[in-house]
């Protein structure tokens, strides 16, 4: 309990903090101590877990499933906060934020990483709901901080489309409460995770069945499943990095957490009529169309972060078909995948920050020779990249692999689909990526002060990913595994 | 389905969402925005109405509370700080040109039939109130949704967002008896802080593209980057 609320007030009270601090040196630095704490008492809390299994506390609930989770966010909320504060000296320096805003920028940092850790932690669909939400909200001025017409118009489309899909949402939760009521003794807990999950095979299955197609496009449009994925491009490209590293990285993915617990609950429902697999069969359709569609849309991109945007898209889109095939094998496969993608796609963000900061621009036709005007930046967005796409021995092309074998067990004529995709999405990153990195610089290009700590950090964790599971980190993801679908794979 | 075996609070309750469903057309159609300000403050008086109908049914206490907050939330505090934006950007006489207004409210027509066709496997065991119920609120919620889509004024776009709130709160409270408290407050909250961000956008469209009309919001298309150079780096840090 200690260390549940420890992670959830750290942000909280951080966050307020930072609201007050007016100097931007300090705030840089509280920001930075703020997210260590949160990451300390995070490690905590997966002790805590790992010793007794499942902590619980009034609306609250951490168990294998969302703890590694927890110490995920918490981490690549150090690690871009690390990056955060040099870069947003620089932004400052540049003249293009007032003070006022870089306040309001400190604190929202916190206040996202605070609805995160929530949407986590609680055992409460409505609870969930207002995380997300509030996640919104805390990231949608930070879309316009920089106040040019296109920030703004980005803004604009992420809070009115995820406010629609969010709204969605929570019409299927109102349903999913519906459909308690007629089940449960005590109402109030209705909405109840744990105790929907306990019940979940008296639920209406109709009544459920309409629920999660609600809720599928409503949290859908969050983790950026095509055609619900328009804002996503737009607000990773427009806001300040840090923002796109702490988006891509950590809030996708939270958005996914939801839709698999809501699919967990679905699934007890309809067990038992002639649909069961009706849930996983929309998160299949959802994800491999999302999947292909972003590949392709790879090869059109001209700017460097809409670019990795769309890479986030197409790994989503991953994510949730492996999640809807289901089975022990493809649902460690996502759960690692999540884990994987998260680090190399902040890591690559913090260098494109380095990488944009460099060339002056971000588009992808202005910037080259990244590797001859400074090596270290080059050569990261390379690995990162490489790391990305799917290459051995990095981690992501373990959980890939592992993917791909479990779609060859149940839908061999997807593997095709699925390697034709990767090959696209290879082909899209690397016809981009080859002349920025290699190419000659343009006259004039200097280095410039990179703090590329977060990046090496992240690289070297999914490399070693890539080479060996530790053994603690594998048998957590099992037991999550086990949670989720009911068998281990360990 | 007869509704007129259901006991009378209940076809009150009916009553008052079929009030709320015509506001909702009437906010669809209305062009000018003080007028549509107006309507949906009604629409939010009818939905804390229907959640006193269902305080008084008797089993929640705490839906009188959530009455209260409603009743000032929905029909108070947001269309007043949505009137006081609209004063404060001068748009008091602002009329809106609809494209296609009749084919937009058959539009609204058929999303109301397909609400119901959508709840009617749902209930099967007879219960006519609550099919109604939530028929109407998802109606509430798609035309929310509609109105979003066809209209292209920001501040018309915030009230088709609101009026799908509506429709939410008026599912959780007349199907459900009403949310958990600590998740109304949070949704609360949440719209309340939605409202003051929305507040804030008006500003920053108009500094950025001179009027609120949010079709002219076009810069960041996948077509327009590749016909014309790529716009300005937002994140160039020279």
């Amino acid at each position: 309990m200690t260390p549940l609320l420890l992670t959830l007030l750290t942000p909280l009270i951080g966050g307020l903090a930072l609201f007050l601090v007016r100097a931007l040196g300090p705030a840089g630095w509280l920001n930075l101590g703020v997210s260590g704490l949160t990451l300390l008492s995070s490690l905590w809390l997966a002790w805590t877990v790992a010793q007794v299994d499942i902590v619980t506390g009034p609306g609250f609930r951490v168990d294998a499933f969302n703890v590694y989770l927890i110490v995920l966010t918490a981490f690549v909320g150090l690690t871009t906060a690390i990056f955060s504060r040099p870069y947003m000296q620089h932004v400052q320096a540049s003249g293009r934020i007032s003070v006022f805003n870089l306040r309001l920028y400190h604190a929202l940092y916190q206040a996202f990483m605070l609805t995160m850790l929530v949407a986590l932690t609680t055992d409460n669909l409505g609870v969930l709901w207002v995380a997300v939400e509030g996640a919104t909200l805390a990231t949608v001025l930070l879309v316009s901080l920089y106040r040019t017409p296109e920030a703004v118009e980005a803004a604009w489309k992420y809070f009115i489309l995820c406010g629609v899909g969010i709204a969605l949402a929570l019409f299927g939760t109102v349903l999913t409460y519906f459909a308690a009521q007629l089940v449960l003794v005590d109402t109030e807990s209705g909405l109840t995770w744990s105790v929907l999950h306990a019940h979940a095979a008296a639920l209406d299955p109709t009544v459920m069945r309409i629920a999660f197609v609600f809720l599928l496009v409503g949290y859908g449009t969050k983790v950026g499943l095509v055609p619900m994925h328009q804002w996503l491009p737009d607000a990773h490209s427009e806001g300040p990095t840090p923002m796109s590293a702490v988006l891509s990285g950590l809030l996708l993915n939270v958005a996914l957490y939801a839709v698999v617990r809501l699919k967990m609950l679905v699934d007890g429902s309809l067990a038992a009529t002639e649909t069961p697999h009706l849930a996983g069969a929309l998160l299949m359709g959802f994800g491999l169309v999302s999947f292909m569609v972003a590949a392709l849309f790879l090869h059109r991109q001209r700017d460097i972060k809409r670019l990795f945007s769309y890479s986030s898209i197409e790994h989503m889109g991953l994510m949730t078909f492996a999640f809807g095939l289901g089975g022990p094998l493809a649902t460690f496969g996502a759960l690692l995948h999540m884990l994987v993608h998260s680090l190399t796609k902040s890591a690559i963000f913090v260098t494109v920050g380095h990488a944009t900061h460099l060339a002056g621009t971000q588009s992808i036709e202005r910037i080259r020779g990244l590797i001859r005007t400074q090596p270290a930046i080059g050569w990261s967005l390379l690995f990162g990249v490489v790391a990305i796409a799917g290459f051995p021995p990095f981690g992501v092309f373990t959980s890939e692999f592992l993917l791909l074998t479990a779609t060859m067990q149940t839908h061999p004529w997807f593997t095709l689909v699925l390697l034709s995709g990767l090959a696209i999405a290879f082909a899209g990153l690397f016809r981009h990526l080859q002349p920025m990195v290699y190419g000659s610089a343009p006259e004039g290009q200097g280095p410039v002060s990179a703090n590329l700590l977060p990046v090496f950090v992240h690289l070297g964790l999914v490399l070693w990913l890539g080479l060996s599971i530790p053994g603690f980190l594998a048998e957590w993801l099992d037991r999550a595994t086990v949670l989720i679908t009911g068998g281990g794979l360990l | 389905m007869s509704l007129a075996v259901l006991p009378l609070l209940q076809q009150f309750v009916v009553l008052l969402a079929a009030l709320a469903l015509f506001l909702s057309f009437v906010l669809l159609a209305q062009t000018r925005l003080v007028a549509a300000i107006h309507v949906f403050a009604w629409q939010g008086a009818l939905v804390a109405a229907v959640t006193f109908t269902v305080a008084l049914s008797g089993h929640a206490g705490h839906l009188y509370f959530s009455a209260l907050l409603t009743l000032i939330l929905k029909a108070l505090l947001i269309p007043w700080m949505l009137h006081r934006l609209v004063r404060r950007l001068g748009l008091e006489r602002h009329t809106e040109r609809l494209r296609h207004p009749a084919l937009v409210v058959m539009a609204g027509v058929a999303l109301v039939i397909f609400s119901y066709w959508l709840v009617l496997p749902m209930v099967e065991q007879g219960l006519a109130f609550t099919r109604n119920i939530i028929a109407v609120s998802l109606a509430l919620v798609l035309i929310g949704l509609l109105m979003m889509v066809f209209r292209q004024q920001a501040v018309a776009q915030v009230l088709g967002f609101m009026s799908m709130e509506n429709g939410l709160f008026l599912a959780a409270v007349s199907a459900t008896a009403g949310m958990p408290l600590v998740v109304e407050l949070g949704v609360a909250f949440d719209l309340l802080v939605a409202m003051v961000l929305f507040g804030v956008f008006f500003f920053q469209i108009r500094d950025s593209i001179d009027s609120l009309n949010v079709d002219r919001l076009n810069r960041l298309t996948e077509v327009e980057s590749l016909d014309s150079a790529p716009h300005h780096s937002a994140d160039g840090w020279s």
